[in-house]
């Protein structure tokens, strides 16, 4: 069942095919008109209120607060992965409970913020650029184990088992990529194995023991040195890829990527803006993600599976589109960035869309924040409510991602294709 | 708002009173003769077209037309088509399974964002976008098959404990050439060497061929064009005597029925779920029900001792749904059909003979070749893919010396040029023709040889301006 007009197939069709000739129109009488003389030209300026911003001032605004979020939130993700690098360090220098469970809280606590900032990605901005968004380093999934430590029925595998390697930041990037894809060796989710160990309980988390980090002789598997190096070194890599991507967004020079998001029309930019929240609520959180795991069923087919946290991943990523959209964010300190949001944008072309989205992505909010952990439950073919909450989750960013089209209509955004070669 | 009144120039245009077309066509060509925008023509895949240029993802989006169903069932397999395999055993064990040997960890590496492969940048960069086939050819060109140690196809990757099995190189040499007018024209020609060849050397009588990988957009409605159509199209013998010899790639499939191929550079394919199976063993080492086999020959004997990610590695209803996700990959949108040189260009490329083999426009039919109904978004759709998935002899300067199907050493299939013109958006690049070599269009037909000579010879003909005005046309699909 589609559950709004514009989603009908057909009407969709037919509403596009509208939209192509209200543009072909408009192009044409503006061609008309510069033949015939341009006197007329600013007719109809005058019908705009005379205190009401501009809405190229409200675009100009928004784009200043969405820019101002980015670099509240990238410095906010930086220190959580620099509290996870010195729990880390704390948990090799002293392997104990208490330094593995701190570990494990600080790997959490990074997450939050960081998840926020992925909907910065999916418009070639820092984080993803095709040759240098350090994205695949920081966050890829799904992780080979194999390649990086023992795991069930092979405890000589991985990097970590073999001395022949050096683990240093520089052979870990270089080992993170192969056959073209950049998952194996390093990020969040690295870490995350490191800490956790492989997920093959039922219902819970992995159980890696802190004695795995033990080097007095009395440690658990073996290389606990090299294991602890690795740790230190995936780490300390986060810390180094978040320093590039406040840097990328500081606008101190003209390379940087914050001049340069600033550089085009208010359009285009706003065009990278709402692919972000539109590739990351349909496409990315959705589709990609939930979709299968709602399809298959599958126990571990989620992307925080080592530390059952994957419900988080879709809280914060939809509260990054809600920042984004209402112009707000909260920051780890509690205090807030704000100003004119997008919605302020889209209300001025189509106050009710506007409303409409603002109360759709607050369900899809609501509706991810109703899962009950851990996710890998949540899925299973038996669990029909948990599944039941999944799958209106899934609905709901479908409408999200419906609503989102209907906004790149509505402003008439259209992401410039380079010339052809 | 003021621009109500009276039909669009777009709805003049369908309804036959074409802006730009004013010029009587009996006149003689000056230079601004045009073709006519044909009705649809500006929704190449038909009713599935989308229209949502994001970027880079312009090649990612599913059909407009999707049903609910078909959507959930898209993304599905949009996650294993994206997401990278890794090794068994993995905590994702669906994901698991990856090798022994492989050319890429997903499907994604080589089709970057559904777009289509570069050959690799140096010499020392390891090809991703881009595989190498071997097959052994007899002194006087009969094809012999794989090579007994290596197998078929390259696999310069590999999991821990197995040996890659070579690293390929690719070097180009450049030739300067120039147009009849004087306009330079400068080509490169691939050669491809094979270095750390693990498992001993290569049988004596092997030919390379370097393959890019395609994009992957409408292929669910080539494979809803009638066979009939494509039958019809084809003229073996050169009845016509047009000096072009369309060869329907007809095969038996796996079950003895004849099928007509129409994927992969030879149109060895007859379906997206054969040609994606295909490309799961052989690019990727993952098993499915349809090839059960890992790719590893009796020489690999780490390769065939390797865990395995289960039996098969991809289960069938997964690998139903990146088919589904293969099969709706929707076409975008034309961007600028009305633009007069783009018109200008079009008829240019017709007035050359182009269309002969980049036969525009087909209607597909309400059959998937296996007979079963096609999904419901792709039947009855008038689209404009530019092929009409034949094989024809390329010339020498293309032959890549391997008989493949029903496919001579010096036939390819006609590409579909529908999103052409989208690449350097997708994939920061616009390498064409099989291994890549032509650095755009204009370097892709002068390559056109065999029965394409003519049309190549017309376009090199052409003055400057033309050239471009067919190149724009081109890219504008």
């Amino acid at each position: 069942m589609r559950r709004f007009p514009r989603f009908h197939p057909r009407r969709s069709t037919a509403a596009h095919r509208a939209i192509r000739a209200w543009r072909t129109t408009r192009v044409g009488i503006v061609g008309i008109v510069g033949i015939v003389g341009a006197s007329v030209a600013g007719c109809g300026a005058g019908s705009s209120e005379p205190d009401a911003p501009s809405l190229e001032d409200t675009k100009a605004q928004a784009l200043t607060t969405y820019a101002a979020i980015v670099r509240a939130n990238y410095a906010d993700s930086r220190s959580g992965a620099v509290d996870l690098r010195d729990a880390c360090d704390a948990l090799v220098a002293s392997p104990s409970q208490a330094t593995l469970d701190d570990a494990r809280a600080a790997w959490l606590a990074a997450r939050e913020p960081y998840l926020q900032t992925e909907v910065f990605r999916f418009y070639d901005g820092p984080i993803d650029a095709a040759d240098s968004g350090p994205e695949g380093l920081m966050n890829a999934w799904p992780l080979d184990e194999v390649y990086i430590d023992y795991v069930e029925g092979a405890p000589d595998a991985g990097i970590i088992n073999d001395p022949t390697v050096t683990i240093d930041a520089e052979t870990l990037v270089a080992l993170n990529e192969m056959g073209g894809e950049k998952n194996i060796a390093t990020g969040y989710h690295a870490v995350e194995f490191l800490l956790w160990g492989q997920d093959t309980s039922p219902d819970g988390p992995g159980d890696r023991p802190f004695t795995d980090y033990r080097t007095d002789g009395s440690g658990t598997a073996a290389n606990q040195d090299r294991r602890g190096e690795y740790l230190g070194v995936t780490a300390d890599l986060l810390v180094e890829h978040h320093d590039y991507l406040v840097a990328a967004w500081a606008a101190e020079t003209a390379e940087d990527y914050a001049n340069v998001f600033f550089s085009g029309s208010h359009d285009e930019t706003l065009t990278r803006v709402f692919t972000g929240m539109y590739l990351l609520s349909g496409f990315e959180t959705g589709g990609e993600r939930l979709q299968p795991a709602f399809d298959f069923g599958d126990q571990e087919d989620e992307h925080s599976c080592f530390s059952d946290n994957t419900h988080r991943d879709f809280i914060q990523d939809l509260r990054g589109v809600q920042n984004v959209y209402v112009g707000r964010y909260v920051r780890l300190d509690g205090t807030v960035v704000e100003g004119t949001g997008l919605m302020d944008v889209l209300a001025a072309v189509d106050a009710e869309l506007a409303e409409e989205l603002d109360a759709r992505i607050a369900t899809s909010l609501t509706l991810a924040e109703a899962i009950i952990p851990p996710f890998d439950q949540e899925i299973l073919q038996e669990n029909m409510a948990g599944r039941q909450r999944l799958y209106d989750l899934i609905v709901s960013l479908r409408d999200q991602a419906d609503l989102l089209e209907q906004a790149f209509l509505a402003l008439d955004l259209q992401i410039p294709n380079t010339e052809p070669w | 708002m003021m621009i109500q009144e009276g039909p669009s120039p777009l709805v003049r245009v369908l309804a036959g009173l074409p802006l730009l077309a004013a010029v009587p066509s009996c006149a003689p060509d000056d230079g601004t003769l045009t073709a006519a925008v044909e009705a649809g023509e500006e929704l190449p895949g038909g009713e599935t077209t989308h229209e949502f240029f994001v970027g880079s993802n312009a090649f990612a989006l599913p059909a407009a037309n999707a049903t609910d169903a078909h959507e959930g069932e898209f993304f599905s397999g949009n996650s294993f088509f994206n997401a990278p395999w890794v090794t068994a055993p993995s905590s994702t064990s669906s994901r698991d399974g990856l090798g022994p040997l492989f050319n890429a960890s997903s499907c994604a590496a080589c089709h970057f964002k559904d777009g289509r492969g570069a050959p690799p940048e140096s010499e020392d960069e390891i090809p991703v976008g881009l595989l190498l086939r071997v097959s052994r050819v007899s002194a006087s060109g009969d094809h012999l098959g794989a090579d007994p140690t290596y197998g078929g196809q390259i696999q310069p990757f590999a999991i821990p404990g197995v040996m890659p099995e070579a690293r390929p190189r690719i070097s180009y040499a450049t030739v300067d050439d120039a147009y009849p007018d004087g306009s330079p024209l400068t080509l490169r020609t691939p050669s491809l060497t094979l270095d750390e060849l693990a498992y001993g050397p290569l049988a004596a009588d092997v030919q390379l061929s370097s393959r890019t990988a395609p994009v992957m957009i409408g292929l669910g409605l080539l494979e809803t064009i009638p066979a009939e159509r494509i039958d019809a199209l084809a003229d073996p013998t050169d009845a016509d005597g047009d000096g072009i010899s369309g060869v329907a790639a007809w095969q038996t499939d796996e079950q003895g029925e004849p099928a007509l191929g129409r994927f992969g550079w030879k149109a060895e394919q007859p379906t997206v779920a054969a040609q994606s199976a295909g490309a799961f063993r052989g690019d990727i080492g993952i098993t499915s029900s349809a090839r059960p086999d890992e790719d590893c020959t009796a020489a690999q004997q780490a390769c065939a001792d390797a865990p395995s990610g289960g039996t098969p590695e991809i289960d069938d209803d997964i690998l139903e749904r990146v088919v589904t996700y293969a099969s709706l990959l929707a076409v975008p949108a034309r961007r600028a059909p009305e633009d007069p040189r783009v018109l200008r260009g079009k008829l240019l490329f017709r007035e050359a003979g182009c269309a002969h083999c980049h036969v525009p426009s087909h209607t597909t039919g309400d059959e998937h070749p296996t007979g079963e109904p096609a999904l419901v978004e792709l039947r009855g759709q008038l689209i404009w893919p530019y092929t009409d998935l034949l094989l024809h002899d390329m010339g020498q300067d293309l032959a890549d010396g391997q008989a493949v199907g029903a496919a001579s050493g010096r036939e390819w299939r006609t590409p579909p040029l529908w999103g052409i013109g989208l690449i350097p958006s997708v994939n920061g690049h616009q390498y064409l023709l099989h291994d890549g070599r032509a650095r755009g269009v204009a370097e892709a037909i002068a390559w056109h040889g065999g029965e394409a000579e003519a049309s190549r010879d017309a376009f090199l003909t052409m003055d400057a301006e033309d050239r471009e005005a067919l190149i724009a046309f081109v890219n504008s699909l």
